[in-house]
């Protein structure tokens, strides 16, 4: 019984690995839906939130928080292209000429197939959206920052395509993390697989309600007062 | 008896021992009862094959009584045909229609090497096996009933798990031509066991291993190994073996 190979990295430590951080980043769209429905109360108060974030040990809690979810995007991120990626390639390296999904119990889906490819259009929002949110906002405030990047109505559209692909994505993501790290059975998983339904529906609508919403009420001038 | 039977068309691929690639070759078999099996359907082809001077049609078989886990191909674009938990042998004609065309092709995944035709080597599954699939105590002779305790609930699970035959439909149904199913019923029938006990950490790390080692892809939970499984084996065994894989893991 030779041990070969790194444990953490073999296929089923990078199946642990994408659910660990798929549970993580889960948290944190839910914490930030959470705080971007602020924009709803006024544009006062998802200022003031915004401060209050920065405003947690010195702003040295952003900081780290920023580090953390660096890395915890990087692995999941890196294992999961290993998986329905490369090594996919690998193991099978002449497909079938014709296939066809088998049906009855598989929870073979378009949400599931399409994993690597909502994946990687996410990552690449993400990257534009701390860009325009965080590195280089175009107003003096996060409002009126947010405000402007919505008045163009393509990437108010681009924006909406790009949660309905977030729904996709935790459609499938949401029960997968836990029958990858072992938190599933016959039991749960009917369950687990509703549940993620309601949960990527509820992200998907909760964020993409926001760009509509500013595009059609978001004043790109606002200004706090104070001076802010 | 109810009609004089069925004419089937058959695309079924075709490759030389040795050869890299193949073909799909177009054959007709009329005369199909509905009473057939797939494989009798074959046979039926061979002997016309073999009648006519040609080389017959290479496939796996051996009880054709969904027991063995030999036989085995992908029908119509499914592992083992279109109909659920059934090998290749107890596929039925009166499952098709007069007149269908249906695509034959073997299982296809790196570790699974096509030998010729539809026959592929398996024998990456029997190298898993050797790294866990066992317990080493000696168990002697069957124990009085009882005498273990163990819930019947346990048992149950663990029978589920032993049902897979090895047929590696798993495999080729799989998008990623993971071998999780099939690993994970090996583990987990021995996990439910007092008998597992001893090597229970070092299997799951030795047999993921050497499945990793053949060249086998990662599962990404899509559930088709489920849905074509003769034995119906359940993809809660890979949720369990990656519990026992973590668990293992972290006893070092």
């Amino acid at each position: 019984m030779a041990e070969k190979g790194s444990v953490a990295w073999s296929s089923v430590g990078k199946k642990v690995i994408t659910g660990l951080t798929g549970l993580a980043l889960m948290g944190f769209i839910i914490a930030h839906l959470i705080g971007n429905l602020t924009l709803f109360i006024g544009p006062h108060e998802f200022v003031a939130y915004g401060e209050f974030l920065e405003s947690i040990l010195f702003g040295k809690f952003v900081i780290a928080f920023e580090v953390v979810m660096f890395f915890i995007f990087l692995f999941h991120i890196v294992a999961a292209v290993t998986v329905a990626w490369t090594d996919k390639r690998k193991a099978r390296t002449e497909g079938y000429r014709y296939a066809k999904n088998a049906g009855g119990k598989s929870r073979k889906t378009l949400s599931s197939r399409s994993m690597i490819v909502t994946g990687i259009l996410i990552a690449i929002f993400v990257v534009g959206h701390i860009y325009l949110f965080k590195i280089s906002p175009s107003k003096e405030n996060l409002y009126a920052t947010v405000a402007d990047a919505f008045t163009g109505l393509s990437f108010t559209i681009f924006t909406v395509v790009v949660m309905i692909m977030l729904g996709l994505h935790l459609r499938h993501g949401f029960w997968s993390a836990f029958q990858s790290l072992g938190w599933a059975n016959d039991k749960y998983l009917p369950v687990l697989t509703r549940v993620a339904l309601v949960f990527a529906l509820l992200m998907a609508v909760g964020f993409l309600v926001i760009p509509v919403f500013m595009h059609f009420t978001g004043d790109p001038s606002f200004t706090m007062p104070g001076g802010h | 008896m109810s009609d004089k039977g069925m004419t089937i068309h058959l695309k079924i691929w075709r490759q030389a021992r040795g050869a890299a690639s193949g073909k799909f070759v177009d054959y007709t078999v009329k005369n199909v009862l509905a009473e057939m099996s797939f494989l009798e359907m074959l046979d039926i082809l061979n002997e016309e094959l073999v009648q006519k001077g040609e080389e017959a049609v290479e496939f796996d078989n051996d009880c054709r009584e969904g027991i063995c886990g030999t036989c085995g191909m992908v029908i119509s674009g499914v592992a083992h045909g279109p109909y659920a938990a059934s090998t290749t042998c107890e596929i039925r004609m009166r499952q098709f229609k007069d007149g269908d065309t249906l695509t034959v092709e073997p299982f296809r995944a790196k570790p699974f090497p096509i030998i010729k035709d539809l026959v592929v080597d398996r024998s990456a599954f029997d190298r898993i096996q050797q790294e866990g699939g066992f317990v080493t105590m000696n168990v002697g002779s069957a124990p009085d009933g009882n005498a273990f305790p163990i819930s019947k609930e346990h048992a149950d699970k663990a029978m589920d798990a032993a049902a897979c035959i090895g047929c590696g439909a798993c495999v080729a149904a799989c998008p990623n031509a993971s071998a999780a199913l099939f690993v994970s019923a090996k583990i987990s029938q021995l996990s439910w066991l007092p008998q597992g006990e001893p090597e229970r950490g070092r299997r799951s790390l030795a047999m993921v291993a050497q499945m990793d080692d053949e060249g086998f892809g990662d599962c990404s939970n899509h559930g088709e190994c489920e849905a074509v499984c003769p034995k119906e084996i359940s993809i809660e065994n890979i949720a369990r073996m990656r519990r026992e894989f973590v668990k293992g893991a972290l006893k070092g």
